[in-house]
């Protein structure tokens, strides 16, 4: 029987050409869409948690309650107790210190005066110590444009932009000007070893990133980190599992009325992230619940000119004495065979599309850069297995769906007045 | 009778009205006379700034010198952390030197209104010391009475763009034409800083008050209390400490 309809679909192409076409261009948009924003969503998560937020975040209350104004006044103090603690009782996490810190860096010419300056937007974090990961951790080294990682105290990599706007060096001497935790005015002389680019505006517009001890120092903050970042081992970010963790580790700390107490917040409540990861999750849902209903009202369109088309056809089949639930069965099989040809089509090419944004990606840097959201200067696309169904099976469901709606005019038909309107 | 009744009611409270606008004083008047004892052609002040931060307090000690509302000069004498570290400003510029490093930098745009050491004032707010003539149209707008001395309340509002505050209001003792307090707006009317300024002393033929309080509205806590220990007016000041040489002696 399959190999009688697909002998029809092949030889009556006016039967099959459109409708394949109209699921290919559904099935390949759908696979492309969810593949880019699954790639897109991921690395914007992925990014704000290397660099921003970790997977969870424990700063005092205080600071989290004016988190974004980088109040160092209000950090973490005995931290290495902290992190004792941490390491005891949640042992599948990796945590780690940053001094997140503003103020001004100050080039000075051969007299000593001021040759430029601009905004220091700083990070500090171990550069020093390779178990603590952080150098991977965000990408330093691959993102480095000049020179090399700082080797010892009281040097810092800057922004390679603001680097070549003040002609800077490596070597060049360097000063951070700022206000420590205590409110004192604090300056400090770095040499340039290197210049660095991270591809987020965000986080390129006056980078200069130095070791968490030199920050400690300069801020004076001996034993204190503004903010305590934790990474799950496996380096995968759930959800729920770090939700059940944060609720832990804040239960403790719950009826304690210091502002300087310790609060953790899970990735999701940060930075309004909870929304993306929300939004990236529905996104694939969302697709092919607009791809279905689309497509359906498509294909039903072409079922119906179809069914026009072979309205004679259907009158004869009738006439000679075939079932109309036959012939309407046997309408849903041909539905089945064009929407598994045209979602195999459509997955080929949409997964194809899909592989090369994931290489070659949207470059968006462009519409970036004024943007304070930290988010990847190149957006791509993510090849997962789910791509290999995600079209393909809302595909099917379309073909089946329209013709089933268009085929509901075979039982309209009356069989005493077939040989009239067959003209017969 | 009715009428009559309120003929002389109405007439009552305009003359009411008259004599007490004829009591105000003109406001210009009240603002130079506050001008006359706050602003000197030269000063040597040495201060206390008590600063109440969320976690501790601390009190920066400084000396300094200024002349008219071009120049001015500050040397930071404690805590050791600020000791040696010094303010120099010439007309709309502002050089900070650090011992620690030997750095000599200046301070432009953003980082002006930054907090000077964690305190309620700006840099922006310690390098404004135009005579208030200068900058605002002034008009009385009542009578108040502040910690049992009677006060003139005035409006006033920025005659010229480059002002941190665009609006004021301000309680000038009737007696003294110092002001006991002070409240400065923003463009947009939100209530910024608020100054409260006590412990007069009368210095030289001046009141000058012992203590101001300066308080961020925007930010907790109790403000910063900015305590004169000593103050010469026009006292002469050798030109070559308004110097970017200076700072590094």
């Amino acid at each position: 029987m399959i190999q009688f309809l697909l002998k029809g679909i092949l030889r009556d192409k006016s039967r099959s050409i459109l409708p394949i076409i109209v699921v290919s261009i559904g099935v390949a948009l759908t696979v492309v869409l969810s593949a880019y924003m699954k790639g897109a969503f991921g690395d914007m998560i992925d990014q704000n948690a290397r660099f921003k937020t970790g997977h969870v975040k424990i700063m005092t209350k205080a600071y989290a309650e004016n988190k974004a104004q980088l109040p160092n006044d209000l950090a973490l103090l005995e931290v290495d107790k902290l992190m004792e603690s941490l390491d005891k009782y949640f042992p599948e996490m990796e945590w780690v210190n940053r001094i997140r810190f503003g103020g001004l860096i100050d080039v000075p010419d051969a007299q000593g005066e001021s040759k430029g300056q601009g905004p220091a937007a700083g990070i500090a974090i171990n550069l020093f110590d390779p178990e603590s990961g952080e150098v991977q951790r965000m990408n330093i080294e691959s993102s480095m444009v000049k020179g090399t990682m700082p080797q010892q105290s009281g040097e810092a990599i800057i922004g390679n932009d603001f680097a070549e706007k003040l002609n800077l060096k490596i070597g060049d001497e360097i000063t951070y000007f700022g206000t420590t935790m205590n409110g004192s005015m604090t300056f400090q002389n770095f040499i340039v070893s290197g210049t660095i680019r991270f591809g987020a505006a965000a986080m390129d517009r006056g980078a200069i990133v130095v070791d968490i001890s030199d920050a400690q120092k300069m801020l004076d903050m001996e034993n204190g980190t503004g903010e305590l970042l934790g990474f799950s081992k496996l380096n995968i970010y759930e959800d729920e599992k770090v939700k059940l963790l944060a609720d832990k580790f804040n239960e403790k700390y719950a009826d304690d009325p210091d502002e300087f107490a310790p609060i953790m917040l899970p990735l999701r409540e940060q930075n309004n992230l909870g929304e993306m990861i929300d939004y990236s999750n529905y996104m694939s849902v969302i697709f092919i619940f607009i791809f279905v209903f689309a497509m359906s009202i498509v294909l039903w369109n072409t079922g119906l000119l179809g069914g026009l088309r072979r309205y004679q056809e259907f009158g004869i089949r009738l006439a000679l004495g075939e079932a109309k639930g036959m012939i309407y069965r046997r309408l849903i099989m041909e539905a089945v065979l064009i929407g598994m040809i045209g979602s195999m089509v459509g997955t080929l090419i949409g997964l194809a599309g899909s592989y090369y944004l994931q290489i070659v990606g949207i470059d968006i840097s462009g519409y970036m850069e004024n943007s304070t959201m930290l988010m990847p200067s190149v957006l791509r696309a993510k090849v997962t297995p789910e791509l290999f169904f995600i079209g393909f099976i809302p595909g099917l469901l379309a073909m089946v769906f329209g013709n089933m709606l268009s085929g509901i005019g075979i039982y309209k038909r009356e069989t005493a007045s077939l040989f009239k309107e067959l003209e017969v | 009778m009715k009428y009559l009744s309120i003929i002389l009611v109405v007439s009552l409270s305009c003359l009411t009205f008259n004599l007490e606008a004829q009591k105000m004083p003109e406001a210009l008047e009240i603002i130079e006379k506050v001008d006359a004892n706050m602003v000197s052609k030269t000063s040597i002040v040495e201060s206390k700034m008590v600063i109440q931060g969320r976690r501790k307090s601390r009190t920066v000690v400084s000396k300094g010198y200024a002349e008219g509302d071009k120049k001015s000069f500050t040397e930071y004498l404690a805590p050791a952390r600020e000791r040696g570290t010094k303010m120099l400003k010439l007309d709309n510029k502002l050089w900070i030197y650090s011992p620690s490093t030997d750095r000599t930098i200046q301070l432009s745009g953003h980082m002006l209104r930054q907090s000077v050491m964690g305190s309620d004032l700006s840099y922006e707010d310690m390098m404004e010391d135009r005579e208030l003539t200068d900058v605002y149209d002034a008009k009385v707008t009542g009578q108040d009475t502040l910690d049992g001395r009677k006060t003139w309340v005035l409006e006033l509002n920025a005659k010229v763009d480059d002002v941190s505050y665009a609006k004021r209001k301000m309680w000038v003792d009737q007696e003294r034409f110092v002001p006991l307090k002070e409240d400065l707006f923003a463009k947009s009317g939100e209530l910024l800083k608020r100054i409260i300024l006590s412990d007069f002393t009368k210095t030289e033929g001046r009141w000058y008050p012992g203590k101001i309080n300066f308080k961020d509205m925007l930010k907790s806590g109790k403000g910063t209390d900015f305590i004169v220990v000593k103050i010469e007016f026009d006292p002469e000041i050798l030109p070559y400490i308004f110097s970017k040489a200076f700072l590094r002696k």
